[in-house]
């Protein structure tokens, strides 16, 4: 359980960071910002980086900025800065809610947002709530500057859009139109543990009718993503029960569940299912959460 | 190859200078390197909790951060509780409610606790239970070990500290 050896490099500056990076990137050469995924992969010597960039020492990414467009996460907040709402309104509390099931205390306070969403677990809490309420990703490399979709970053498991030698330096969180309904649910096995199946949901009623739904599935597939097919369901349609089920049903359906000894696609396939059903529930109470 | 520098740590206010290669952890310099021991590593993949000690009064995983990322932070062990022979009132908790089998998780559950009370006293239960499932203790003492803490944080709240 000792890592392998690499060059550490702790720059001041961002500029120095990237071009750190750019040098080193083609040599394996990662970024070290919370290191709580990173750093028991390296345990494990299932990552072996020859150089690894500590980009926390540099000021300024730590901050969260909110502006007309919405919640800008800079790379180097920590998942514990939810725990007080960081905006207000749904979104703030969404958050909140959310990061008390990402691992436990000491996790929370290394681990990083943006770390989360480069590292791309397929379990990952805050990769479904980007890939759900279409964040968009801020990737610096040495001279350029670029942002990234929501749709288009996750690209398999542990796997995004960014090349070697970016940083994601910060992922905006557009503010959710006033009215807007969420609710989040996760089903793991112990509190802390990594989701079997989680699923977020975003929508408004307009004319007792669902508007603009989004339905975020996380932890079942290689990464997490919106559903469309269950989305074109419930749009334009009363929040009701048959409604409701059909919509799971089509997420159920929709999916390639990942697999492995403990569980079958069949109950990938049924947790989602629920997932879904019951982050409906929430949103509907009008809280994110039931706690 | 294996990048050995001189790094100076600040353990329990004690400046310790040393030399190492940037790949060990923070829970591996403070044992081997600062003759701490009483940091114990259980699981070395940020899983048990066994080394969580406070970094600018965060309780962290010492397994998880490498040494070279602690220059400059403040950090405290278990070795830091007691005040000459006088035990920190929540090592006397852990004693008095037999929060201790075999006591190789306790100073990472005394850290965690003492960490976790300094940023939000007086948890709820299910808060605090929360709190204690991020460490393992494999004598299952998580019963014992709650009552400890309510000791101790009635005791606080008497003595009207915060």
């Amino acid at each position: 359980m000792k890592p392998a050896p690499f060059t550490y490099h702790a720059p001041a500056l961002l500029e120095d960071a990237l071009a750190i990076l750019g040098d080193t990137a083609q040599d394996d050469g990662r970024v070290l910002a919370g290191g709580q995924s990173l750093v028991p992969m390296m345990a494990l010597r299932l990552a072996q980086p020859a150089h690894l960039v500590d980009i926390g020492r540099i000021d300024g990414l730590g901050d969260l900025i909110e502006d007309s467009a919405g919640l800008t996460i800079g790379a180097l907040v920590r998942h514990q800065r939810f725990h007080a709402p960081a905006v207000e309104g749904v979104l703030g509390r969404l958050l909140r809610y959310v990061s008390s099931h990402i691992a436990h205390l000491p996790i929370r306070l290394r681990g990083t947002f943006c770390g989360s969403l480069a590292n791309a677990d397929p379990a990952s809490e805050w990769c479904l709530v980007a890939a759900t309420l279409n964040a968009r990703m801020t990737a610096r490399r040495r001279g350029e500057t670029r942002v990234i979709a929501a749709a288009d970053f996750f690209d398999g498991v542990m796997a995004t859009a960014l090349s070697p030698d970016e940083i994601l330096t910060g992922v905006q969180i557009p503010h959710p139109l006033p009215g807007t309904k969420v609710g989040f649910y996760e089903f793991s096995r112990r509190a802390g543990d990594f989701a079997l199946a989680m699923s977020l949901v975003s929508y408004r009623i307009e004319g007792g009718v669902v508007t603009d739904p989004r339905i975020g599935l996380g932890g079942v597939e290689e990464y997490p993503r919106r559903i469309a097919q269950a989305e074109e369901i419930v749009a334009g349609q009363p929040l009701e029960s048959d409604v409701l089920e059909r919509t799971a049903e089509a997420t159920a359906a929709a999916i390639a569940p990942l697999v492995d000894h403990h569980t079958s696609a069949a109950y990938r396939r049924d947790l989602a299912r629920i997932a879904v059903l019951r982050a409906f529930a929430r949103a509907a109470q009008g809280e994110p959460a039931d706690g | 190859m294996d990048d050995r520098r001189d790094l100076t740590l600040h353990i329990n206010g004690q400046r310790h200078d040393i030399r190492l290669a940037a790949r060990k952890t923070l829970a591996d310099a403070i044992r081997e390197d600062c003759g701490l021991t009483g940091t114990h590593t259980g699981c070395e993949h940020g899983v048990c909790g066994a080394c969580t000690i406070l970094v600018d009064g965060d309780p962290v995983r010492s397994c998880l951060m490498f040494a070279v990322q602690a220059e400059g932070r403040d950090i405290r062990t278990v070795e830091g509780l007691a005040e000459r022979d006088n035990l920190h009132p929540l090592q006397q908790a852990f004693i008095n409610h037999h929060a201790l089998q075999c006591g190789f998780c306790t100073p990472g559950f005394l850290m965690l606790i003492i960490g976790a009370l300094a940023r939000e006293p007086d948890p709820s239960e299910a808060a605090l239970v929360d709190l204690i499932a991020s460490n393992m203790c494999r004598c299952t003492g998580y019963k014992n070990i709650i009552e400890a803490v309510r000791w101790f944080e009635g005791r606080r709240s008497e003595k009207g500290e915060s």
